[in-house]
């Protein structure tokens, strides 16, 4: 056959055949999985979800009572899991990057040290530490009615850190909005400042004019009397702390073991990607006289970044999916919530298809983000 | 190239066809051929399932299986149990791979209905309860607004929990655990005012705590938990045979049939004890077993009574009383149909 051999139709043509077949697999186990599941008189589709939960959930960002929908119960558990996961990722790689340094100090104390504290959580199961961070937190600290008084409204116990809050009463979107437009104006005007100082060589008040900006609009919003605060601090119930902030010792235990485990992982990333720039570039930035200092943050670290990218959007990745571990210490994370659905209203097929289609496509969206931020300080070909 | 093609649509199509084609003997005639029941119950429960020093299954729930077995086999032993975990036991029973699920499951209306199985009888009527630390001072359940609570996951407690405290309009902290041991220590060490789990379950956490008499169970029973053994739906003849199965253990124990006696028994004039121990007619047959099931029930694991002691009972480690699992003429709710 003629078209056969077109090697453009072709590669076009085995495409098509590899989709097909992969399409056709699936919706042979879609047709074979619901054919089954009818048969067993077992109730299948997503109905369910619009249905009421009534389950309470112990820590949540929005509102949610046991009369919310079961959608919205997946929700909180995704916005917890999304929580925790950044915070865990955001401490972790600031602990791992200045480890990652101080595993590199020509003081022998400082870079052992920084070796015993890689190693020691780098080899222990993640789970196991969870473990270890809980029930150090709730054996150590004494129960909530006898809670320490670190100052006056902070309140340190084994039901975690109560303290005083500020609760928006109005003008809350307000606010952000005015934060969003400052950091747009800021980063613009920095953006023009920097390209000045190239052209001129000079030194400018830019960042001035940055900051000024940044704090403006804020302010205006408040100035106008738009935003009312209140201040909600926690008090003595019968039986705990009622009111205030709630930081919950499993909210704790897991960002901790999350985070730690992310530095020890960053930590080395980090010391490989300072290791593959050559020896030459520090010779070169101390012969220009460029302090220690400055020549990692000027010279060596951006050249560094290109090699350490690609590996930490993996162990980004693997923070985020460990969060899952949740389960372990009583954390209300997405597979926690979506577990006791599942039990309630036996659709397992259904309620697996949705937490493994919200964790693909927030990996996939986290991939993404880094392949962009990769190729920003990718070695531009010059 | 094209052929290649052809052969790997046939080769799906092929798959599809066997897959859908499976499952078309009855429960008992697979029972029978493999020789062997095999019976879903609970990862170590003392009481209920939970492996002995020699590695034999001990407890409420492994004699339910073993009287099915007898009732099949003639013989307690020739049963397997797996261990099945609380969020896949229904996908376990559903999927085939056990025979029947005899683990502390409670018979709900969602349950029955949604989920492609059927309960049998129950075999223990229990309700959730809340066990708190007598230094909290509290004396009834509608008191903890406000407290934390520590339980399991995935079961119908929270729930229960969650409904409890709506009609007493109060809030509380919900702290769930996937595992029974952090379950407790959280409790223990302070975390949560208050551990909720079915009675019985509340009573061997408390026999496990350092001083139990530092813990006091609360009066209120804030849900109805019957618990029952499951079958796949739609298998009529193997529902009845679990059913009777348990129905036999009380029909045992309401006729004085015991362990030790049931062979004197067997040459009793009564009527009903003739038919149950297969002396008259022939109910074995119509329910596809040996005519002696009965017999081999209670020869082999005794009456509910005696079941009920050996595992549950004040003598036990749990030292639990009867309460509700009386016979119906004591004022209990046992209360298996007449044998006949």
């Amino acid at each position: 056959m003629l078209f056969l051999n077109d090697t453009r139709f072709r590669a076009v043509f085995y495409q098509f055949i590899a989709i097909s077949l992969v399409l056709l697999a699936a919706w042979a186990m879609y047709a074979t999985a619901s054919a089954n599941l009818a048969k067993q008189d077992i109730a299948t589709g997503f109905d369910f979800l619009s249905r009421q939960a009534g389950i309470a959930i112990s820590e949540s960002s929005i509102a949610y009572g046991p009369t919310d929908t079961v959608a919205r119960a997946i929700l909180v558990g995704l916005i917890n899991t999304i929580k925790v996961s950044f915070l865990a990722a955001l401490f972790g790689t600031i602990i791992g990057v200045l480890v990652g340094i101080g595993r590199m100090s020509t003081n022998p104390l400082l870079s052992r040290l920084m070796l015993a504290y890689v190693e020691v959580l780098r080899n222990v199961p993640l789970l196991l530490y969870l473990f270890l961070w809980y029930f150090l937190i709730i054996l150590v600290f004494p129960p909530v009615r006898q809670a320490i008084q670190l100052f006056p409204g902070f309140f340190l116990s084994n039901s975690g850190l109560a303290m005083p809050a500020l609760e928006w009463q109005s003008g809350f979107c307000l606010t952000l909005a005015a934060l969003v437009l400052g950091i747009a104006a800021a980063l613009v005007v920095r953006a023009v400042s920097q390209r000045r100082r190239i052209q001129s060589g000079k030194a400018n008040a830019g960042w001035i004019a940055a900051l000024v900006l940044l704090v403006l609009p804020v302010l205006a919003v408040w100035a106008s009397g738009a935003v009312s605060l209140s201040w909600s601090a926690p008090e003595a119930g019968r039986f705990r702390l009622t009111g205030g902030l709630q930081i919950r010792p499993e909210f704790v235990a897991l960002l901790v073991g999350l985070m730690l485990n992310l530095s020890a992982s960053v930590a080395e990333i980090v010391r490989a990607g300072i290791q593959a720039v050559s020896k030459g570039q520090w010779e070169a930035a101390q012969a220009l006289g460029l302090p220690r200092s400055r020549t990692l943050r000027l010279v060596v670290l951006p050249q560094a970044l290109r090699v350490i990218i690609p590996p930490l959007t993996n162990t980004y990745l693997t923070v985020f999916k460990n969060s899952s571990l949740a389960i372990a210490i009583g954390y209300p994370d997405l597979v926690m919530v979506s577990n006791t659905i599942m039990n309630q209203t036996g659709q397992a097929m259904e309620t697996i298809t949705i937490f493994m289609g919200i964790y693909l496509g927030l990996s996939v969206a986290i991939s993404l983000f880094m392949n962009w931020y990769n190729a920003r300080v990718a070695l531009k070909a010059r | 190239m094209k052929r290649k093609f052809l052969a790997l649509c046939a080769a799906t199509a092929a798959l599809m066809v066997g897959a859908t084609a499976a499952q078309s003997a009855t429960t008992l005639e697979t029972v029978k051929a493999r020789g062997k029941l095999i019976c879903g119950v609970s990862l170590s429960t003392p009481g209920f399932a939970a492996a002995d020093d020699k590695g034999r299954m001990q407890g409420f729930d492994a004699d339910i299986c073993r009287s099915i077995a007898a009732a099949v086999f003639g013989d307690p032993e020739k049963v397997d149990f797996v261990l099945t975990n609380i969020n896949t036991r229904f996908q376990a029973l559903q999927s085939g791979e056990i025979d029947v699920l005899s683990r502390q499951t409670t018979a709900t209306f969602s349950r029955e209905t949604s989920l492609g199985i059927d309960f049998g009888p129950t075999v223990f009527y229990d309700g959730q309860g809340l066990l708190v630390p007598k230094s909290l001072g509290v004396a009834s359940a509608k008191e903890l607004t406000d407290a934390a609570i520590c339980t399991l996951p995935g079961t119908t407690t929270s729930q229960n929990l969650t409904d409890f405290f709506r009609t007493v309009g109060g809030k509380f902290e919900l702290v769930v655990f996937e595992s029974p041991d952090e379950n407790r220590a959280a409790f223990y060490s302070g975390r949560c005012e208050a551990i909720s789990s079915d009675r019985s379950d509340l009573a061997s956490i408390r026999a496990v705590a350092n001083n139990p008499d530092d813990y006091v169970l609360l009066p209120e029973t804030i849900s109805k938990e019957p618990l029952a053994p499951a079958v796949r739906q739609n298998d009529s003849n193997w529902r009845d045979i679990v059913s009777w199965s348990v129905y036999m253990l009380m029909a045992a124990e309401e006729k004085g049939i015991t362990q030790a006696n049931v062979d004197e028994m067997a040459k009793s004039e009564d009527p009903e004890i003739q038919r149950m121990l297969g002396g008259a007619d022939e109910l074995g047959k119509m329910l596809g077993l040996d005519n002696k099931w009965g017999y081999n029930i209670v020869k082999s694991v005794g009456n509910y009574a005696e079941v009920f002691d050996r595992n549950l009972g004040e003598k036990t480690k749990l030292g639990m009383t009867r309460g509700p699992n009386t016979q119906w003429n004591a004022g209990g709710l046992l209360y298996a149909p007449p044998v006949r």
